[in-house]
């Protein structure tokens, strides 16, 4: 029974796989006439050598680790803090609940496109009327501080994913426990620090780790803002170049086992982490 | 120290009032016990002593100095949580230091009082792992050792055993009393055990519905209940209560017996009836008598091994001097 769902799955993962593997030992410019049907040169690890040797090479990987480790940051620090504020008997804590969520279910390109023309624009942009009112030369977000404006996007669609995540982390502290800390002498920072934090720190190893899978591979709103320019080409961006503007699927493909690579060695990394904190 | 004093204390969460009035004094080095049945507000009392919850009116005081308003930390107060509550991420070490750490004691003066404490309460093999690691009674003893290592001037346990097999109960419910005698603290100690309350209590509160019933040593509650809840709450098996007109002939609304205050005779006693369950303990045997035409089943005891089957006549004669009275209110009668 178990036959064609394992023969489907295998092919949905190793059809692309196998392909990716293939193109990046070949020369493959659909340009200039070469086609799967016509066969394909074998040029061993030439592409390899290329792409890793290009110019573009480290500062994308430096600058994916420096989205990636950003966004991870601002969603950890705020989710933890929206968390505890939400975890406050409050009025309309539903509404309020729904409210937060809420940027989780807009698509990446259609908040990028908002961000990046109602809010960032420099000319019509809610922020240039904002500076503006106040005096100050508008900031040109997306070209002048264009790293910290993506890192800022993504982050405001995965905050709520966060938030929500340690939410039910704090939900689950027994309350006894805090008391416990409260005649013990703790102050509230310390029970944060001592008590909350810890309890937490299996659901902080889980969002880090779904949320570096998820980040490595952003794409829309790079596309959408800056197009990879002004510093933000990240490796996924620079392999979709790669093969989409040079039309070098045999140089991309190389790139993209680079990143297959590069996503195990952080998954590896991380899962190490997560087993530790869940062993406990 | 350690004496701790209520005056016209109540509690109300929203528009029910869980506490009544209550006056209450706790003397220093008393092992005092709240009993009560689930839901008499017991645990609501013993936190409005340690400061967790806030009175609605009245006063606190602990060791003569108004407590009303002090934050738990402050009160001098240290408490055993009926799960427990250890900290889970921490070492038995680390849980038991916590106070002292909190409380920004050199680690010498630490050092030696968690060794002191893992000393007295056995817990030396397992100081350094997590409370997930350990059994429920070892996790009971992590829980106390957090509790004296702070010197506290009384200590309140809510209910600690409840979590722990018949077994392990008997033999904490020892320990317990065994740390009573030897650290001579003040111990407020909730159960809604009455055999737990009358092993270990030097005096025992008996609530309910928020109200206090009696306050009184284990045998004087035994042996003159203030009122018939009282009456059928302390003692095991539980008191005989009779109304109507066999009380009638004794001048009382209900009349009280214990089960082992009542003998078992030859032939015709003052109450006759046929044997239902026995439970034979050994040392002593309960019967259930049916058919006494009192209204209510009896409860006897026989002392060791009696041969009374079920549906064998029985007849009783009740000690008429060991014989409890009470009024239509329900209140003793001298
Ligand atoms: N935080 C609370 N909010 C509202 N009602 C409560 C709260 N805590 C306790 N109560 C009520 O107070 C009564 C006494 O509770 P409790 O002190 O826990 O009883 P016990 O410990 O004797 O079983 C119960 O009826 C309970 O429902
Ligand atoms: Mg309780």
């Amino acid at each position: 029974m178990m036959a064609p769902a394992v023969v489907l799955l295998l092919g949905w993962m190793l059809v692309p796989l196998v392909l990716t593997l293939w193109f990046s030992f070949v020369k493959f410019l659909p340009m200039r006439g070469d086609s799967i049907a016509k066969g394909l040169d074998w040029v061993g690890f030439e592409n390899y050598v290329r792409f890793f040797s290009s110019s573009s090479f480290w500062p994308s990987v430096q600058i994916t680790v420096l989205m990636v480790g950003g966004v991870l940051a601002i969603c950890i620090i705020f989710g933890v803090l929206f968390a505890l504020l939400l975890d406050q008997p409050m009025w309309g804590q539903g509404i309020v609940r729904i409210l937060v969520i809420a940027p989780f279910f807009v698509m990446p390109t259609v908040s990028a496109l908002v961000w990046k023309n109602m809010m960032m624009d420099p000319v019509n942009g809610l922020f240039a009327h904002l500076w503006r009112f106040f005096g100050a030369e508008p900031v040109v977000w997306l070209q002048d501080a264009s790293l910290s404006s993506i890192i800022f996007i993504v982050s405001w669609q995965w905050l709520p994913f966060a938030t929500l995540i340690l939410l039910t982390a704090i939900q689950s502290l027994d309350s006894e426990q805090l008391e416990a800390s409260e005649m013990d002498g703790a102050h509230p920072l310390q029970r944060f620090a001592y008590i909350v934090l810890p309890h937490m720190g299996r659901a902080i190893t889980i969002v880090t780790l779904i949320m570096t899978i998820f980040l490595l591979s952003i794409f829309a709103e790079i596309f959408v803002t800056t197009g990879g320019a002004f510093g933000t080409r990240t490796l996924t961006f620079l392999i979709f170049q790669r093969v989409i503007d040079s039309q070098n699927i045999g140089l991309g493909s190389a790139g993209g086992v680079y990143a297959i690579i590069l996503a195990n060695i952080i998954a590896i990394f991380l899962m190490r982490i997560v087993g530790k904190n869940l062993d406990q | 120290m350690g004496q701790i004093e209520l005056k016209q204390v109540t509690k109300s969460f929203g528009n029910t009032q869980v506490i009544p009035p209550l006056d209450l004094t706790i003397h220093e080095g008393e092992f005092t016990v709240f009993v009560g049945p689930s839901g008499c507000g017991k645990s609501t009392l013993l936190r409005l002593i340690a400061g967790l919850e806030d009175i609605s009116s009245g006063h606190i005081e602990i060791d003569g100095t108004d407590a009303t308003s002090l934050v738990p930390a402050k009160r001098g107060l240290a408490m055993v949580f009926q799960s427990y509550a250890l900290y889970p991420h921490m070492s038995v070490r680390k849980n038991i230091a916590f106070p002292l750490k909190m409380a920004k004691m050199d680690q010498a003066e630490i050092d030696k009082r968690v060794n002191a404490a893992a000393e007295v309460l056995n817990l030396k093999d397992y100081i350094d792992r997590r409370p997930g690691q350990l059994s429920g009674g070892q996790r009971q003893r992590v829980a106390i050792g957090r509790a004296i290592v702070r010197e506290p001037s009384a200590f309140l346990f809510d209910e600690p055993l409840s979590n722990l097999d018949a077994a392990l109960r008997v033999g904490m419910r020892l320990e317990i009393s065994e740390l009573h005698k030897r650290l001579k603290t003040t111990m407020v100690y909730v159960t809604h055990d009455q055999v737990e309350a009358m092993t270990m209590a030097d005096k025992i509160v008996v609530l309910q519905a928020g109200v206090i019933e009696q306050i009184g040593s284990p045998l004087e509650l035994y042996r003159t209940p203030r009122n018939v809840f009282v009456a059928g709450f302390i003692g095991s098996p539980k008191m005989n209560l009779i109304t109507g007109e066999e009380a009638a002939k004794y001048d009382a609304h209900t009349i009280g017996v214990r089960p082992e205050h009542i003998d078992v005779v030859d032939g015709e006693g003052e109450w006759n009836g046929t044997v239902g369950v026995a439970e034979h303990l050994g040392s002593d045997t309960f019967f259930h008598i049916h058919n006494t035409g009192l209204g209510e089943m009896l409860t006897v005891r026989a002392i060791g091994d009696v041969s009374l089957k079920h549906g064998d006549k029985i007849g009783l004669n009740p000690r008429k001097n060991e014989m409890h009275r009470f009024d239509a209110a329900g209140l003793r009668i001298a």
